[in-house]
């Protein structure tokens, strides 16, 4: 997976995106990162904190407030040559921008048949779990998944953040790159009631220096099992994780890590050798990446499955601001679905 | 793959170069704000509110004022109000000063996730919201808690809404100052920017549609004038006459963007209206009888059948952009301090005292009778519960209101929520 991989050191998911934004700058002249609030400050979040000072104010640097107009001149840029990386402070403020990202961005490729690109990433914090409310919580994936031309990303540990930015930076389509903020500072095993875990002394904290990549499309398991597939990407690869081990149970767990394009190989063997899957993903299920993924898995492991396929989801609701853990898909409902899987024959 | 970076050999033409605005001052930076051109108190001319909008393109790029430097009210825009007037203006006001106080001090207790001032900015909705009639809808932004107690909202409402509570007739599900008051006419605030102004002009424009006399008000920051929205209303506006009142309130700062970010380098925001065609107005956003004076020429402008009007707020914003935010890092400490236009409060005390109708004292004691109303409406609200403390909504509150009647998937749905809490909370440890 690595080009020139070097020794490593722990690092917050905040600081290995920074890294990766901070690498890509000093190898390619071409990458550009824009977006609100993230030139001198360095962004809400302070993933770009620092670029500016080092790579100076036309390589990074703040925009007006207007998405449309963001995913717009990166589609441009582009269109020059140049490899932008714009940010959406929040994936709940992307909608302004969706005619440039849907009817642009993802179809410059084929309605020019490749004279244009759009080798843009799109940065963008999504999902809940901070008491953001409506407005600072959504998990809208499925929306970008539905649409043809775009890839989508998200990372769980600061390792894979790094690695797969580099890698969607690279990547001549425009990415989707989904940064679960609950991730950011520490792991989130979905117990919001006790002390938050910090990512200092997590093995998959421990991020390479220099330039590696992790190909866009390639799952990892993150725990080998036999019993059941469970199959996450982004704050709940650590819920399901948690549940797992709390329960004893012999789960396969694979991390899916991009969504568009799907690594559906890693998927069908561990399904083929479990013969029962769950889905597991923080967003709305009506619609959901999930229901893909469940007509994935009956479409080619029907023969294999012992149970029927089950999705857990945040439920079908606008993302509620005191209710928040009533609404979070948490241990409970991922452990009682897995209890059901396993009880069913 | 790049194209061609460098001109082709002979061109001889200059070497393009990007423009990245850079706002004067950065932490550590003394602080003068004498680039900014302040006309005298009472030199602009108001022309009749039924004017063709041309006549009001001077006023884009200068500034209304009212209140002196020798705290009198002086030239064609003071709005004579009564003693009493002025005073009630001062008090809503001030009051919405010492709420902010409390309110920032509960969200660093822990009491709740989020709160945000409005420090320096009263005016741009206490002084403009008392320009309007109850009955004319007023579009917020998140920073126009002075709209609602200008309108005599209840604190405890209020409160309630920002502790999440079990009384909170939002019902737990909105950030805190989201707030929504259909009964003062007040729209449901979005935390997406921008999107109450096109959703203003329609409003209006129903007004219209239906021979009615109502109004509409809507606020934005001028950080958020980039947004496609504000564009999509004031066209709109443009195109059907609407009856609708835009405010900007330039604040000079969006989070750590300044102005600059938004096109404040070249113009002004009011000057937006030259373009669109509409009357527009700049405004001394600290001269609270400034504010209203433009606010009710831009009402009865509207009420009278001759259009919108662009109106921006030139005020600063004295705090940092919420709890959530340190403006330390970003801008110069002494910003505030050094802002040339005052303190909306101080100069309309002061103002009110030149003329006999006030004192240190009577202020004083108005601010501690203030503080009184805000700890008790505090009490009350703690009494139904503050956020994350199980005082909440009961949990079939988040299906409703999804839709008016609730789908087969959401009782589902409904259902394994309150067997989650079951489990979570056997009756025995039931919070
Ligand atoms: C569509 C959208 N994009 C981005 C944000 C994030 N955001 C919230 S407030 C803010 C700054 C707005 O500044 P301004 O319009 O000047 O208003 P002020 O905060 O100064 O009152 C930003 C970028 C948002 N809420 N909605
Ligand atoms: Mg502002």
């Amino acid at each position: 997976m690595s080009t020139d991989e070097g020794a490593g050191r722990p690092m917050t998911m905040i600081e290995a995106i920074n890294d990766a934004l901070d690498i890509m700058l000093a190898r390619d002249p071409d990458v550009v990162v824009l977006g609100e609030d993230i030139g001198f400050f360095g962004g809400v979040f302070r993933a770009t904190a620092g670029l500016q000072a080092k790579h100076g104010k036309t390589r990074v640097f703040d925009t007006p407030i207007s998405e449309c107009g963001i995913i717009g001149v990166a589609v441009g840029m582009g269109a020059y040559g140049l490899r932008p990386v714009p940010e959406i402070q929040f994936a709940d403020y992307i909608y302004p921008g969706l005619d440039q990202l849907i009817s642009e961005a993802a179809r410059l490729r084929y309605r020019s048949a490749a004279e244009f690109i759009a080798p843009m990433t799109v940065r963008t914090p999504f999902g809940g779990g901070i008491f953001g409310g409506q407005t600072h919580s959504q998990s809208p994936e499925a929306l970008f998944t539905h649409v043809a031309g775009l890839k989508t990303v998200v990372p769980s540990t600061p390792h894979d953040a790094k690695g797969l930015l580099i890698a969607a930076i690279e990547d001549n389509d425009p990415v989707l790159f989904f940064e679960p903020k609950r991730l950011y500072n520490g792991p989130f095993d979905g117990y919001y009631d006790r002390p938050a875990k910090v990512w200092k002394g997590h093995a998959d904290a421990v991020v390479p220096d220099g330039h590696y990549t992790i190909p866009l499309g390639k799952a990892r398991t993150v725990r080998e099992g036999e019993a059941l597939t469970i199959l996450a990407y982004g704050t709940m690869v650590h819920v399901a994780s948690g549940v797992v081990e709390s329960l004893g149970v012999d789960a396969e767990i694979i991390d899916l890590r991009t969504l568009v394009p799907l690594d559906i190989e890693a998927i069908e063997q561990s399904v083929r050798k479990t013969g029962r899957c769950l889905i597991v993903h923080e967003a709305t299920r009506t619609s959901g990446f999930g229901a893909e993924l469940s007509a994935l898995v009956t479409e080619r492991c029907f023969y294999h499955l012992e149970a029927p396929v089950e999705r857990v989801t945040g439920f079908d609701t606008p993302y509620p601001h005191s209710l928040e853990w009533a609404y979070f898909p948490g241990p409970v409902r991922v452990g009682e679905a897995i209890e059901r899987l396993l009880a069913a024959d | 793959m790049t194209m061609e970076a460098v001109p082709p050999a002979g061109a001889n033409r200059p070497v393009l170069a990007l423009h990245v605005p850079e706002p004067r001052f950065r932490p550590g930076d003394p602080v003068d704000f004498g680039f900014l051109t302040i006309p005298p108190a009472g030199a602009q001319p108001r022309p009749d509110e039924t004017c063709a909008p041309a006549e009001t393109f001077p006023l884009c790029t200068d500034l209304v004022r009212v209140l002196g430097d020798d705290d009198q009210a002086h030239g064609p825009w003071d709005p004579r109000l009564s003693a009493d007037g002025m005073r009630t203006m001062l008090r809503l006001m001030a009051m919405v000063r010492v709420f902010d106080g409390r309110m920032y001090r509960l969200q660093r207790q822990g009491k709740t996730s989020f709160y945000l001032k409005c420090t320096g900015e009263e005016a741009t909705s206490v002084a403009a919201t008392m320009a309007l009639d109850a009955g004319d809808m007023i579009f917020p932004s998140y920073r126009q808690q002075g709209c609602l107690i200008a309108r005599d909202y209840p604190l405890l409402e209020m409160v309630n809404q920002i502790f999440s509570n079990r009384a909170d007739k939002l019902k737990g599900r909105q950030l805190p100052i989201l707030y929504s008051a259909r009964e003062v006419n007040f729209f449901t605030i979005s935390g997406n920017l921008a999107t109450q102004l096109p959703q203003a002009t329609g409003f209006a424009m129903a007004s219209a549609i239906k021979g009615d006399s109502r109004i509409a008000s809507a606020w934005v920051g001028e950080g958020s004038t980039a947004e496609g929205d504000f564009h999509n209303a004031l066209t709109f506006a443009a195109v059907y006459n609407a009856p609708v009142v835009f405010a900007v309130v330039n604040n000079q700062w969006a989070i750590s963007s300044f102005s600059g970010f938004a096109g404040a380098e070249r113009t002004s925001f009011a000057a937006r209206a030259i373009g669109y065609g509409i009357a527009g107005l700049k405004v001394d956003g600290n001269d609270a009888l400034a504010v209203y004076a433009a606010h009710a020429w831009a009402a009865d402008r509207a009420r009278l059948n001759h259009g919108p009007t662009l109106i921006e707020y030139f005020t600063y914003r004295v705090e940092g952009h919420s709890t959530s935010d340190d403006p330390s890092v970003y801008r110069a400490a002494d910003e505030g301090t050094g802002w040339p236009l005052g303190d909306p409060i101080a100069r309309l005390s002061a103002h009110l005292i030149a003329i006999g109708e006030w004192s240190a004292e009577a202020h004083a004691a108005m601010l501690t009778e203030l503080d009184g109303e805000v700890r008790t409406a505090i009490r009350a609200a703690e009494a139904n519960g503050i956020l994350g403390h199980g005082l909440h909504q009961p949990d079939t509150t988040m299906f409703e209101d999804v839709y008016e009647t609730m789908p087969w998937h959401l009782r589902e749905q409904m259902a394994q929520a309150l067997h989650e809490r079951a489990v979570k909370y056997p009756p025995e440890v039931q919070p």
